[in-house]
């Protein structure tokens, strides 16, 4: 059994319970909509952009603490910066998640997300834990075409 | 009087730990464990038994086909049927495709079929990928808030009439336990010539099934609710239905001659069964069968009863919980509920850290929790190894999971018992 308080750290659950740039807003360039047909976990996420730089991004979500903090925790990390900075990023979460625990995240830049490092103990939570990023990753190559 | 803590001796997993905790098994509408004799049953099988069935005519070839055959036989008894209406399916979603495809073959604009909002999506989609196909109509038998089958409403808008053609309903909700009044239904849709075909899945585990009063033409059920392996699924139908039905499935076994320019299709039930089916699933289910009818059904189901109101009794202790469905009156072994605002996944995770297994999510029935206002929802359900101490079990895990989530007023006010 892994560690159940690694699973939920403090940061996850603040982010729960506070959910940053939630709320769908306008304009948006592109809108998303992804689900984990699992356990109906429901997310509409919006990208606006500026060229590609992230002007926001705003969302909607129905879903578990780890899916709704890591797409607090997203937005924090993506917003103002460039599209290719964000798909890099993702790209970096998802192998720490599916690196088991061997994968660690470099703290400057992934901030609250290493604390998603637990996760990666429990491989049936990780879908949640990506439920975001893939929105995200969606709509930037949406938004691109 | 059945002796439940020697039954449950025969099931060695419930011996086993996860972490520092005992397993306490309370998803067994998802699928349920195994006593050892079934186990054994299989591995005889394919120890001393093994063949294919049929086509091989040396002797091991025969004993497996006499083993293929004479599970048939047992589930023909099982439900009061006889053996050629017994068809074998890889599961329960196998045998209700099968049904919804070739009754679907008589299907077009104009006609209508009949579910419910309390299927399990392998009852709807077949249905609506049938509707698509053919251009038949899909409508839906509603339930009341609380879950119950709504026949004052579907009288009122004529839900099954002339038009109707196919009524498909479970036997009872995967969610809430209801039983809908099948024979009821059944009588109605026969009135205006359409076929029935019932979801037995849930039912099949836990209460007697007899196809000569339930008024069906088609059930379905599964091998793996029922003590038996995965990989074996049953569609029982009335023989002069099946044998009217066109083929589903094309291969080996389901015909009678192949030709270059045609086939001619064999009988039911082979002509239901192509392929090499599951032979060694079939030893399994038939040994599951032996094992329920020695308990007895009716015990197993006077057990299920006790432990199940014992269960509504304790959970309705718990601060912040909601059941789904009625929390009186005869249900089936299986109780959802939602807890505070804390997700289904994040209640089942924290129930898992101490051992408790149930599942959380839709369930597979994703608009009987759209119509029940909710999003997912926990599940416990329980079969003839749960006990009482394991209620408390979950309830105490619940409790944990209100103060791990610090949600505010859940100071409990459960007494331990």
């Amino acid at each position: 059994m892994a560690d159940l308080q690694g699973l939920y750290q403090d940061i996850i659950l603040d982010h729960y319970r506070a959910k940053h740039h939630s709320g769908l807003r306008l304009p948006y360039d592109v809108e998303v909509t992804h689900v984990n047909p699992s356990c109906g976990d429901e997310l509409v996420l919006r990208l606006s952009l500026d060229g590609t730089t992230i002007r926001d991004i705003s969302y909607e979500a129905q879903g578990c603490s780890i899916s709704q903090a890591s797409t607090s925790v997203m937005t924090d990390l993506v917003i103002g910066g460039s599209t290719d900075h964000a798909l890099a990023l993702h790209d970096g979460f998802v192998e720490m998640l599916e690196g088991r625990g061997t994968v660690e995240l470099d703290e400057d830049t992934y901030g609250d997300a290493i604390a998603f490092n637990g996760v990666s103990q429990f491989p049936a939570r990780v879908k949640c834990a990506m439920l975001g990023w893939a929105a995200l990753k969606d709509a930037i190559t949406r938004g691109r075409s | 009087m059945t002796d439940w803590e020697a039954i449950r001796a025969d099931f060695p997993i419930l011996k086993r730990r996860v972490g520092k905790s005992d397993l306490v098994y309370l998803d067994s509408a998802n699928t349920s464990q195994k006593p050892a004799c079934v186990v054994s049953a299989i591995a005889d099988h394919y120890l001393h038994h093994n063949a294919n069935v049929a086509r091989a005519m040396h002797t091991v070839g025969l004993e497996a086909t006499q083993a293929y055959e004479a599970a048939r036989a047992t589930v023909a008894q099982f439900v009061h049927g006889r053996a050629e209406e017994v068809v074998f399916t890889k599961n329960a979603s196998e045998a209700l495709n099968l049904a919804a495809h070739t009754l679907s073959s008589r299907l077009g604009p104009g006609d209508e079929i009949v579910i419910s909002v309390a299927e399990h999506h392998s009852n709807i989609v077949p249905w609506q990928m049938a509707a698509q196909r053919t251009g038949a109509t899909l409508r839906w038998f509603d339930v009341t808030d609380d879950g119950r089958f709504d026949l004052d409403k579907a009288r009122a808008e004529s839900l099954i009439n002339e038009r109707t053609k196919c009524v498909s309903i479970t036997a009872m909700s995967n969610v809430t336990g209801v039983a809908p009044p099948v024979t009821q239904v059944a009588q109605w849709a026969h009135q205006v010539g359409a076929h029935v075909v019932v979801d037995a899945s849930q039912t099949a585990p836990h209460c007697p099934i007899d196809v000569t009063t339930l008024g069906a033409d088609l059930v379905a059920f599964t091998g793996h609710k029922m003590l038996g392996p995965t990989g074996i699924g049953v569609l029982w139908g009335r023989y002069d239905l099946l044998d009217s039905l066109p083929p589903f499935l094309g291969g080996g076994e389901m015909i009678e001659i192949v030709r270059m320019t045609g086939s001619t299709y064999a009988r039911p039930p082979h002509r239901f069964e192509a392929g090499t089916p599951p032979i060694a699933q079939a030893v399994g289910l038939d040994a599951a069968i032996d094992y329920l009818s020695e308990v007895g059904l009716e015990s197993i189901d006077e057990h299920d009863r006790v432990l199940t109101d014992y269960a509504l009794e304790r959970l309705s202790q718990v601060p912040h919980l909601r059941i789904l469905g009625p929390t009186t009156g005869q249900r089936g072994p299986v109780v959802s509920f939602t807890l505070a605002d804390i997700h289904p996944h994040d209640v089942m995770q924290i129930l898992d850290s101490r051992g408790v297994a149930v599942r959380g999510g839709h369930h597979c029935a994703r608009p009987l929790h759209e119509r029940l206002g909710v999003q997912a929802s926990v599940r416990a359900s329980f079969y003839l190894y749960t006990t009482p101490d394991e209620i408390d079990a979950l309830v105490d895990a619940l409790l944990a999971t209100l103060s791990f989530f610090r949600v505010p007023g859940s100071a409990s006010k459960v007494h331990h018992g």
